[in-house]
């Protein structure tokens, strides 16, 4: 790591709520400057108590965490230099969308016309100069969301927190407000973590993104890295779809490793190494699958199988192929003619094959 | 005619005539037993008393028709201090009232909305446990409790708190705190607390508590967040509480002929002389209608502000 320590540290922090279940079990993440961090898992898996600690909200049972040099350890939700996105927006709604962005920047006892230019930028910035009067329910979904946002960037924060913050959003307006978020948070230049289920939303929205289950983090890295390199059978499965196959080591050489599988011999060509003998995971990607009705050559990497379901997307088409052990894998093909030279149909034998590069090994 | 009427599907019909019928009850009793009443007591105020019965109001005689309003009485309200001064002694200790049980009930309403949610059913029953017994009983106790060698009277007294009661002009003498302004307002508070704390706790209980995290997020301390978000939003509750308490106790009769003394004469009283020492009804019922219109106004604002925060919340 580089010399000068990250922007917020957060270290060894552990929430233990009692009864049992550790909620935030020893996480440490830096994070830099400028970034957009997403914490990634399904719901109970702590990352909301993880924010909530970064907000003030919840105190850590241990550990700390450090903002700009700065221990924020026993400094109360309105002292710290951070503002949230509520996941509900949380908007006040007894006051107009003006009030409601200029909230924060009374309690700091900004001078008046101060106040007046910041909300005005702000509403520029979201461009919602035109509802500045109107009330928190006389806004659409998507409007409010724009709202809340102005409201925690109004103070300038240190850090941004966003809990979910597309969660509330019908799907279309979910993926147009994505980029849209993402162009405002980078135009601030604003710290930024944000909490989601939403795989899609991580990977669009963050640089880096933190996986988390069962109040630990199992990997840390840019949306890229977590899909293709997962480093466990979870991350593998729960980003994305996977072929999981289990297999035995076979052959170890310098460049490649063949591991037997029930169903197909898989050469992996890429700077792996273990042990003959030695029991692996295959995580296959569906869209890293070719298939064809001919036998491909040689004998690693393909499998004959029986199609069980298809299912047409428009740009893709799923496949779900029965293989000889019973196993069904999935298949994804883009298709990038207009009908498929060779149609596939339910019960028909393909066969599906893949390059040396499509798996990652896993061992755990 | 009867014809198109057959033609419609008779359900529909059914439907109609049900729906006109569930809201035309109340409607209906509304009629019955306030308006007609009403206007019989305003009719009865403007009327010349004769020996035994009311004079017409319009007579015919003559071929002369004849329109006659007496406002004797009306003016007779304005011109004898007595009716004034007991109308400013109602609105005012009403208004102390008010101001009391809002005082005691906010913090009370407050505390129980944001107690644990088990612990919520029991404490709403004890608000509403004195409803329990006789409200005259209650009222009555008081007149132990606060007379000689009553136990809060000797507690008050034992911590001076009747030095401060004196010279706020609440009670004549020390030593003397039944039949004051003081036990008059220390009973209506009692019995009308309640009526404050429900609706209070109805609004602060459906307050969603993100909002005060946010305020809390956006450097708002508790003590802010307090004034600034929780009690606007309780405004409705507020209002309804005090509505609740306000009404009532501007006409109230029996708490203070129970705990009230010679100070405090209020308008329900000089209704009851009128009435039945004086006999004067005609009288009576002018001062009746006074007070129903000065208890009319401030129910009119109270309607419009509901109707237009209604508005708003949808």
């Amino acid at each position: 790591m580089s010399a000068t320590p990250a922007y917020l540290q957060i270290q060894n922090v552990v929430k233990d709520f009692g009864g049992g279940a550790v909620a935030v079990n020893h996480v440490s993440i830096d994070i830099q400057k400028g970034e957009i961090f997403a914490l990634l898992g399904s719901s109970g898996c702590g990352k909301t108590t993880l924010l909530r600690m970064l907000a003030g909200f919840e105190t850590p049972t241990s550990g700390r965490i450090i903002l700009n040099g700065q221990d924020l350890a026993g400094m109360p939700p309105y002292a710290r230099p951070i503002n949230m996105m509520f996941q509900s927006y949380a908007l006040f709604p007894h006051l107009t969308v003006w009030d409601n962005i200029a909230f924060g920047l009374r309690r700091d006892g900004c001078p008046k016309d101060e106040v007046a230019s910041r909300v005005e930028a702000m509403l520029k910035l979201v461009q919602l100069g035109k509802y500045a009067k109107r009330k928190p329910h006389q806004l659409s979904g998507g409007q409010q969301q724009r709202v809340a946002l102005a409201r925690s960037l109004a103070k300038k924060p240190q850090l941004l927190l966003l809990d979910e913050p597309l969660g509330a959003l019908d799907k279309k307006l979910r993926e147009e407000t994505q980029i849209e978020l993402v162009n405002i948070i980078e135009e601030v230049g604003v710290t930024c973590v944000m909490v989601t289920h939403d795989q899609e939303e991580a990977m669009t929205m963050a640089s880096r993104i933190a996986v988390m289950s069962e109040g630990q983090v199992l990997q840390v890295g840019a949306p890229v890295d977590i899909y293709e390199t997962p480093a466990t059978r979870f991350v593998a499965d729960f980003i994305g779809n996977v072929n999981m196959m289990d297999g035995t080591v076979s052959v170890d050489e310098p460049d490649h490793v063949v591991i037997d599988c029930q169903d197909c011999r898989h050469l992996v060509g890429h700077g792996i190494t273990g042990v003959p003998g030695m029991a692996v995971g295959v995580a296959l990607r569906p869209e890293k699958i070719q298939l064809s009705c001919d036998k491909p050559e040689g004998e690693f990497n393909q499998v004959l199988g029986k199609v069980r379901d298809l299912a047409y997307f428009g740009a893709f088409t799923v496949y779900h192929l029965q293989l000889p052990s019973g196993q069904v894998i999935k298949v994804s093909e883009s298709n990038q003619t207009r009908y498929r030279n060779e149609p596939l149909t339910w019960d028909q034998q393909v066969w599906a094959s893949w390059s040396p590069t499509a798996q990652v090994v896993l061992t755990q | 005619m009867k014809l198109r009427t057959m033609a419609k599907p008779s359900f529909i019909q059914g439907l109609l005539r049900g729906r006109s019928a569930v809201i035309g009850l109340p409607y209906a009793w509304l009629l019955i037993f306030f308006a007609l009443p009403f206007v019989i007591v305003a009719k009865i105020s403007v009327s010349e008393m004769e020996t035994v019965h009311f004079k017409d109001l319009i007579g015919y005689a003559d071929g002369m028709l004849r329109l006659s309003i007496k406002l004797g009485n009306y003016l007779f309200i304005t011109q004898d201090d007595l009716y004034f001064l007991s109308y400013v002694a109602s609105l005012k200790y009403a208004a102390v009232t008010t101001a009391g049980c809002l005082l005691i009930g906010y913090p009370f309403a407050y505390f129980m909305a944001r107690a644990r949610v088990t612990l919520q059913p029991a404490l709403l029953m004890l608000v509403m446990l004195p409803f329990w017994t006789s409200f005259l009983l209650r009222v009555y106790a008081w007149k132990g409790l606060l007379g000689e060698h009553g136990w809060v009277a000797e507690a008050i007294e034992a911590v001076g708190l009747d030095q401060l009661l004196l010279a706020a002009g609440l009670i004549p003498a020390l030593g003397k705190l039944m039949n004051t302004p003081f036990s008059l307002v220390v009973g209506m508070i009692y019995t009308y607390l309640p009526f404050m704390i429900l609706p209070l706790y109805a609004s602060l209980a459906k307050m969603d508590l993100r909002l005060l995290e946010a305020a809390a997020d956006l450097g708002a301390t508790p003590w802010v967040g307090f004034w600034r978000i929780t009690v606007p939003l309780s405004k409705a509750g507020i209002i309804a509480g005090s509505m609740l308490v306000f009404i009532p106790c501007v006409g109230e009769f029996v708490i203070p002929e129970l705990l009230g003394g010679p100070q405090t004469l209020m308008i329900g009283r000089v209704l009851w002389d009128e009435f039945f020492s004086n006999n004067d009804w005609p009288m009576a019922s002018a001062v009746a209608v006074v007070m129903i219109l000065l208890i009319i106004v401030p129910l009119a604002i109270f309607n419009k502000y509901q109707a237009e925060s209604q508005e708003a919340r949808r």
